[in-house]
């Protein structure tokens, strides 16, 4: 292992770029597709762009695991992956602001002027208050309750912090099994977490056009949602490669890249559960 | 630690030559030079738009457009030269001149940021494209209101989606120059002896990575109440349009600065050069940008004035607005003093450097003008605020982009450039720029609106006055073209230093700069 200063590792051509581009531009087409042209043209983008979406995934990462175990990445290499995936966290929490900020919006001044007294002439009777569909809509819905499953989704990725980072305890200190053991706990615990989200959409007495009610709730959680999957499927893949004997006791930053990002998906939903469920 | 070593080398020896090289490339001299050719003919395919426009508006009444196909114009042309040809731009100089400056091998992450790249063309596809669906282009308005925006057909998906592409450009161009700069800096390089340009980039990147997310954000909200029934946007629902224009200017005033801040950057390595005096100030400089970024986060209300604020809020966006212009003026401030008492020369780049100063002045002086709430009331969407970002955005944004051009040049293509051609090209920008873009500040005090294809016709003459110079404008640029050109392919040898008085680690190194520069290290004192 180098961990000479002296020489960046700066990696020979490459294929993945373009054919990530390509993904995305058939994935943006099948998108327009679906929308507008039907779904047979949208679909057959979408696959496409999914598939080459996921050729490119397993390409790419496995070129950099291989460059990784093969001992090309020194230290300064190491720093540049920290800096890195760091700001990559901070795009994401300021991607969930946009969402925060129209939720905070819609409580503390959409929804409360459209009861106030000018707005009382184009939406008489109207009462302001949240949970809100708006002073037009007027199907019947009950909002999610907090201390019901996501209460316990709350302790379930809470737990799978801690479960987390005794796995890193366990790597750190060379102690295999209970490595794989902290790992699968936490997979299994995000599992479970998805499994209690499915199953409160499933139960969900309001649905995406319930007004910003509903708007808010859904890409809120369902964005977050997505993020845990994400989180899971890293979560699988480390757990394969520590089963196949990579990472080392000093050098395993993938390990932590994925236990930060899983780390910062546990923040947000902490955030959720108080400004989405509860207050 | 020798195995890495002869592999970094074999990696070098053989590179893929012709257009594999371009697709496949890991090298940021390749991927900038690509950058920077993509920005150039955006600029173009932008500038024509901009020509039918201003076809269109040189007599009153209907002439060649339709108003629905004259709305997709100021819109496309709007987001083709904000995300097609200044940020592309900006990020070009990026690539080629941060690892020469700083004294690292390559950008931190090399394939990515070719992905960055590769990520444009199908976005620009997407936006350009778009006139050709049924319906035509998106008509919003780059600013992309609802409910305009959410009426549109299909042409406004495929912005969206091209914005969310070119977003995930942005975010990824930007991980990689804050690595490049925080982590792969030359021994003794410590942040405060960084080069100017370098500092902006990075105050420039921390900008992207902290509101395009929130931009694909809002695009995304759209995308939903377009076509899954959400009610962000919609009263009926408890939403708000308004809602909409906050997060979009959370990020759009930010972006603004993003379009500006490497422009500080170049102006600060040229006027120094050609002074041949340090820059003044250096330490105020870095302040003033950092305060400036920070401030760019509070003001964009001023956005909003007449959409109907709480007056706490109209005073609060205001005043932080007006703050903005105590940085920038500490700027304008150091360049004039380093031209104090230098032996100037005025070679292109430092006659554009030198109009940037005064021509981004006048720009920054109508954005005070706006600022003012009361005043602002009367000119929001009118000419006036039109005039105002072209000041900014063109005589500040684009002029330091082709003075950089200039100046970089000799160190990219290894020649001088046309020196003669490069001041007609100079003059005949300024000067057509000003008969451009300064009637139209008479025209919004006169109260012509923007975004509509008719006027009255007490605003004929003005009217006509713009859309000479624009033409003008427009066709001079075919002059930039050749002189690139003609640069690339011959002229005198560069030396290393190609200009007397320029200082940095990049004038070190042969001109042009070899495909790889500074695989190890350099000394920096
Ligand atoms: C002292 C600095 C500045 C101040 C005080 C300022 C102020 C303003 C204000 C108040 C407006 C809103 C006008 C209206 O819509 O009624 C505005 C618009 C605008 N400004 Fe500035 N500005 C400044 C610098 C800049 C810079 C550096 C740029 C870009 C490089 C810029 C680009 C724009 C653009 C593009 C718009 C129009 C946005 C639109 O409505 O489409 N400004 N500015
Ligand atoms: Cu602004």
């Amino acid at each position: 292992m180098s961990t000479a200063q002296d020489v960046y590792y700066v990696p020979a051509p490459s294929k993945w770029p373009v054919v990530g581009s390509t993904a995305l531009f058939l994935l943006a087409i099948g998108m327009v597709s679906l929308l507008h042209w039907g779904k047979t043209p949208g679909m057959v983008f979408l696959a496409a762009g999914f598939a080459v979406l996921t050729y490119m995934l397993f390409g790419w990462f496995g070129n950099v695991i291989h460059e990784s175990v093969s001992g090309k990445y020194n230290t300064q290499v190491d720093a540049s992956f920290r800096w890195a995936m760091g700001w990559f966290i901070f795009s994401e929490v300021m991607f969930f602001a946009a969402f925060f900020g129209a939720l905070f919006y819609a409580r503390q001044m959409s929804v409360p002027i459209l009861g106030d007294l000018d707005n009382q002439l184009i939406w008489p009777g109207f009462k302001p208050g949240w949970p809100s569909e708006g002073p037009y809509l007027t199907d019947a819905f009950k909002p999610m309750e907090a201390w019901g499953l996501p209460a316990v989704n709350t302790l379930l990725l809470l737990t799978s912090g801690v479960t987390l980072t005794w796995a890193h305890h366990a790597l750190m200190e060379n102690k295999r099994t209970q490595l794989l053991i902290g790992m699968a706990a936490t997979i299994a615990l995000g599992l479970t977490f998805l499994f209690f989200q499915a199953t409160e959409y499933g139960e969900a007495a309001f649905t995406l056009s319930t007004g910003v009610y509903g708007a808010t709730f859904f890409l809120l959680t369902g964005f977050h949602g997505f993020h845990v999957t994400l989180g899971t499927l890293m979560l699988i893949v480390i757990m394969a490669r520590c089963g196949k004997g990579h990472f080392t006791p000093e050098h395993h930053f993938a390990f932590e890249a994925v236990a930060w990002y899983w780390h910062f998906v546990d923040v947000v939903w902490l955030g959720l559960f108080i400004f989405v469920y509860w207050m | 630690m020798e195995a890495t070593h002869d592999h970094a080398h074999e990696d070098h020896s053989h590179h893929p030559t012709g257009l594999a090289r371009y697709f496949f490339t890991t090298n940021h001299k390749d991927i900038g030079s690509m950058y920077l050719w993509f920005s150039l003919i955006m600029f173009f395919v932008g500038g024509f738009m901009a020509l039918v426009i201003r076809a269109e508006l040189f007599q009153p009444g209907i002439q060649i457009v339709n108003p629905d196909v004259f709305n997709q114009l100021t819109t496309i042309h709007a987001l083709v030269m904000i995300f097609g040809a200044v940020m592309p731009a900006f990020v070009g100089f990026a690539n080629w001149q941060i690892p020469l400056m700083v004294g690292a091998s390559d950008m931190a992450f090399a394939r990515m940021n070719n992905w960055s790249f590769w990520l444009m063309p199908p976005a620009a596809t997407l936006l350009v494209g778009s006139f050709l669906v049924p319906g035509g282009a998106a008509g919003s308005g780059w600013t992309l209101y609802p409910p305009l925006s959410i009426q549109g057909g299909i042409s406004v998906d495929m912005t969206i989606l091209a914005v969310h592409i070119m977003g995930a450009s942005s975010i990824m161009g930007s991980i990689n120059i804050v690595t490049t700069i925080l982590n792969m800096r030359a021994p003794g390089m410590t942040l405060m002896r960084m080069p100017m340009f370098v500092w902006t980039w990075l105050i420039t990147a921390y900008l992207l990575i902290a509101v395009m997310p929130v931009l694909a954000g809002a695009v995304t909200m759209l995308l939903t109440d377009r076509h899954f029934g959400t009610h962000f946007f919609n009263a009926a629902g408890g939403g708000d349009p308004t809602m909409f224009m906050h997060i979009f200017w959370f990020f759009g005033h930010p972006e603004v600065y993003i379009m500006i801040l490497p422009a500080f950057g170049i102006i600060s390595h040229i006027i120094p050069t050609f002074a041949r005096k340090p820059l003044f100030g250096y330490a105020s400089m870095v302040y003033a940008t950092s305060s400036i970024a920070l401030l760019s986060f509070i003001v964009w209300g001023h956005h909003m004035f007449t959409v109907g604020m709480p007056a706490a809020g109209n005073l609060f966006f205001m005043y932080a607005t007006m703050l903005i212009a105590v940085p920038t003026g500490v700027k304008v401030f150091n360049w004039i003093a380093t031209m104090w008492k230098g032996s100037m020369t005025f070679e292109t780049p430092m006659l554009f450097a030198v109009a940037f100063v005064s021509l981004f002045t006048i720009g920054g002086f109508s954005g005070l003008v706006l600022a003012i709430t009361p005043v602002d009331i009367t000119l929001h969407n009118t000419y006036y605020v039109v005039a105002h970002f072209h000041y900014v955005l063109f005589s500040g944004a684009i002029f330091s982009i082709m003075g950089g051009a200039y100046y970089w040049l000799p160190k990219w293509t290894g020649h001088m450039y046309d020196e003669k051609l490069g001041k007609v090209h100079f003059w005949l920008t300024t000067i057509s720029f000003n008969i451009t873009f300064f009637p139209q500040h008479f025209l919004g005090l006169a109260g012509m609106p923007r975004r509509i294809p008719d006027y009255a016709t007490q605003f004929t003459e003005f009217n006509q006055i713009s859309s000479v110079g624009a033409f003008l404008l427009g066709f001079s640029q075919l002059l930039f073209l050749y002189v690139i050109i003609k640069c690339i392919r011959g002229g005198a040898k560069a030396e290393a230093k190609a200009w007397e008085g320029a200082e940095g680690l990049e004038w070190t190194v042969p001109s042009p700069a070899p495909y790889h520069t500074f695989e190890t290290p350099p000394a920096f004192h």
